[in-house]
C-alpha cells in the first residue's frame, strides 16, 4: 500500500491503483480519478457512483453490475457506454472502492 | 413439566412450536432429517417441496458423457426425508414475515415459529435474450444444469461431429462453480479418446478474469486449460444469444460464433422470495454469513444457496454448515445467543479428464492450495493436483450423498477448514 497524491489530495491506493482508505473520497477526487482513466464525469456518472458508495457503506463489499442495474435503473448497456470495456472495475475505481470480487 | 410449558420460551402460545423448511433440495434434507432427531417432542418439522423427485445434482456432469443412468440420480422426495417431517408438496406463494407464516400458491397457510429458506438457486435461460429462441435451444444451445438439459446434450454430443464448441458462465454466482470446467476438461477428454480432438476448437468463456476466481486455483486451473489446447474469454460480460447468425454476443462488441453452445445461465433465488421482499437482486437470501439468520429478522434462516454467503454454491457448503447450523438453532430458540460461527468450509473435486480429478478445499479466508485432504502426507486426496484417487473419490460420493448426508448422518469429516496438509509453500512455487 502507498501513498500518492491526485489532484492536491494525499490518498492511500493498493498497487493497480484502487483507493484503500474509503473516507479519502470525495466527488472532486473522482473527477481526478476518472480523468487518470480517460473519463469525463456527467450528472448519470455521479448518480451510479453515488449509489456505489451508499450500497459500500451499507454492505461492505462493491456491487455487481446486476445490483449497480437493479439499484439505480441504469441499463447494463449504458453502463458500458459510461465506463466503457470493464465498467464493473472502472466503476470501483472511481468511486474509490475496492475491486469487485471475483465471487466464489 | 407439561409440553405446554416447555413450548413456552419465545412462542409464548400453547401447543408445539413449529420449524418450517421450505425446499427439500441437498440443504433443506439434510437439515430436516438432522432436526428430526435433535429436536424433542414438542416441535413439528414440516418440509415444503413442490417437486416428486430429489435430484443427485452432481450427476448431471457425468450424464452428457454416459456416465449414469437417470434412474440412478433420482429417489422420491418423501423418501429421503426422516418419517418425523410432514412433508407438503405445494408451491410457495411468499412468506408473511410479519404475519409469521407462509402463503401456498392454493391459498393454503403454513404459520410458523422459525423459518429456514432453503429453496437454492436455478438457472434462468430467459435472462439470456435470444438463448431460448427455437432455432438454437437444446439444439446447438444446452445447459446441463437439470437433468432435462443434461439429457439433451447427451443427444447433441452423440451427434456432433466437431466444430466451433463455447463452454460459458453467463454470471457469477452460479452453483458449482467448478462444473463448466470440468465440463470443458471431459469434452476434451472425449474427443481426444475418439480421436478427434483436432476437429473441435474449444473456448472457455467466462465473465471472470481468468479460469477461476481465487488466485492460485485460478492460474493451476488455467494452466490445465492451456496445456490441453483450448482458449480462454474472459471478462466476457453476455449481452444475448444471436440465434440466426448463431453467435454469443458480449456487451463490449465480441463475438464468439458457435457450433456447439454449452452455456450455464444466470442462477437466481426462487422467484417467491422477491414476491416475500426477502431477497436481494438475485432474490438471495441477505445473511449472517457466521448463523444464517436473515438479516433483519429473528425467526426467519436461510441456508445453502438461497442464502448469500460469500463461499461457493455447492453441495459441501451446505454440509458443512449443518452441524453448526443446528447447534447455533438450538441456542436461537432456547434465547441464548448464537455461539457457533460458519467459516465458509466448502471443497470441491474437479473433473479433469482421462480418470484423474483435482480436489479444492477452502473457506471465506483462506483460497484453495496444494497439499493432501484431509490428513497431512497422507491424503488420500491431493489438493489441486490430478489423480485417479481423486476421481475414485468423485464417484464414490454418490453413495455417500444418497446414504450418510442426505440421512443426517455425521461423516467423519470436520465442519471447519483445517490447514492440517495444506502447504502454501508450495503454491507461491
Amino acid at each position: 500500500m502507498t501513498i500518492t497524491t491526485i489532484a492536491g489530495h494525499d490518498v492511500h491506493v493498493d498497487v493497480e491503483g484502487f483507493l484503500t482508505s474509503y473516507d479519502e473520497w470525495d466527488e472532486e477526487l473522482a473527477y481526478a480519478l476518472a480523468a487518470q482513466i480517460g473519463l469525463g464525469l456527467t450528472p448519470r456518472h455521479l448518480s451510479v457512483l453515488q449509489f456505489l458508495r451508499a450500497d459500500f457503506s451499507e454492505h461492505g463489499e462493491t456491487a455487481t453490475l446486476r445490483r449497480v442495474t437493479a439499484g439505480t435503473g441504469v441499463p447494463t448497456r449504458e453502463l458500458f457506454a459510461l465506463f466503457p470495456v470493464k465498467p464493473a472495475k472502472k466503476m470501483a475505481y472511481v468511486a474509490g472502492l475496492p475491486k469487485p470480487r471475483g465471487c466464489v | 413439566m407439561s409440553r405446554a410449558s416447555d413450548a413456552a420460551p419465545s412462542s409464548g402460545r400453547p401447543g408445539p412450536r413449529r420449524l418450517v423448511v421450505l425446499g427439500a433440495g441437498t440443504a433443506g434434507t439434510m437439515l430436516a432429517n438432522r432436526m428430526a432427531r435433535r429436536l424433542d417432542d414438542d416441535w413439528e418439522i414440516t418440509v415444503v417441496e413442490p417437486a416428486a423427485a430429489h435430484h443427485y445434482q452432481p450427476g448431471y456432469l457425468l450424464l452428457p458423457f454416459g456416465g449414469y443412468r437417470p434412474g440412478q440420480l433420482q429417489r422420491p422426495v418423501a423418501d429421503c426425508l426422516d418419517a418425523r417431517a410432514r412433508l407438503v408438496c405445494r408451491e410457495v406463494d411468499h412468506v408473511a414475515a410479519a404475519d409469521h407464516q407462509v402463503v401456498l400458491t392454493d391459498g393454503g397457510q403454513l404459520p410458523y415459529d422459525y423459518l429456514v429458506v432453503a429453496t437454492g438457486v436455478t438457472p434462468r435461460p430467459d435472462q439470456v435474450p435470444g438463448l431460448l429462441d427455437d432455432r438454437v435451444w437444446r439444439s446447438s444451445a444446452h445447459e446441463f444444469y437439470t437433468l432435462d438439459g443434461a439429457l439433451a446434450l447427451r443427444t447433441a454430443l452423440e451427434q456432433f461431429q466437431g466444430g466451433r464448441v463455447l463452454v460459458h458462465v453467463a454470471e457469477m454466482p452460479i452453483k458449482c462453480p467448478v462444473a463448466p470446467l470440468e465440463l470443458t476438461f471431459l469434452l476434451d477428454d472425449r474427443f481426444r479418446r475418439l480421436g478427434h480432438r483436432g476437429d473441435l476448437h474449444l473456448t472457455y468463456v467466462t465473465p471472470l478474469s481468468g479460469a477461476f476466481t481465487k488466485p492460485v486455483a485460478s492460474e493451476r486451473l488455467g494452466g490445465m486449460l492451456a496445456a490441453r489446447g483450448i482458449d480462454l474469454e474472459t471478462d466476457f460480460v453476455v449481452d444475448r444469444v444471436d440465434p440466426e447468425a448463431r453467435t454469443l454476443l458480449s456487451y463490449d462488441g465480441r463475438e464468439l460464433p458457435f457450433d456447439l453452445l454449452v452455456t450455464v445461465p444466470p442462477n437466481l433465488g426462487a422467484d417467491f422470495v422477491a414476491r416475500s421482499r426477502l431477497g436481494d437482486e438475485l432474490n438471495l437470501v441477505p445473511v449472517d454469513p457466521g448463523t444464517f439468520l436473515a438479516k433483519g429478522h429473528d425467526d426467519v434462516f436461510a441456508i445453502g444457496d438461497a442464502c448469500d454467503i460469500p463461499t461457493s454454491k455447492a453441495g459441501s457448503v451446505a454440509h458443512f454448515t449443518i452441524d453448526v447450523f443446528v447447534e447455533n438453532f438450538l441456542e436461537h430458540v432456547a434465547g441464548r445467543p448464537m455461539t457457533h460461527a460458519f467459516d465458509g468450509h466448502a471443497n470441491c473435486f474437479v473433473e479433469s479428464g482421462a480418470g484423474k480429478a483435482l480436489l479444492l478445499d477452502f473457506n471465506y479466508d483462506t483460497q484453495p492450495l496444494p497439499g493432501t485432504y484431509p490428513l497431512p502426507r497422507l491424503g488420500p486426496f491431493h489438493l489441486l493436483e490430478e489423480t485417479r484417487v481423486n476421481h475414485w473419490g468423485k464417484l464414490a460420493f454418490r453413495w455417500a450423498y444418497w446414504n450418510v448426508l442426505l440421512p443426517g448422518r455425521p461423516l467423519p469429516l470436520p465442519s471447519h477448514m483445517s490447514m492440517a496438509g495444506k502447504q502454501p509453500e508450495k503454491a507461491e512455487a
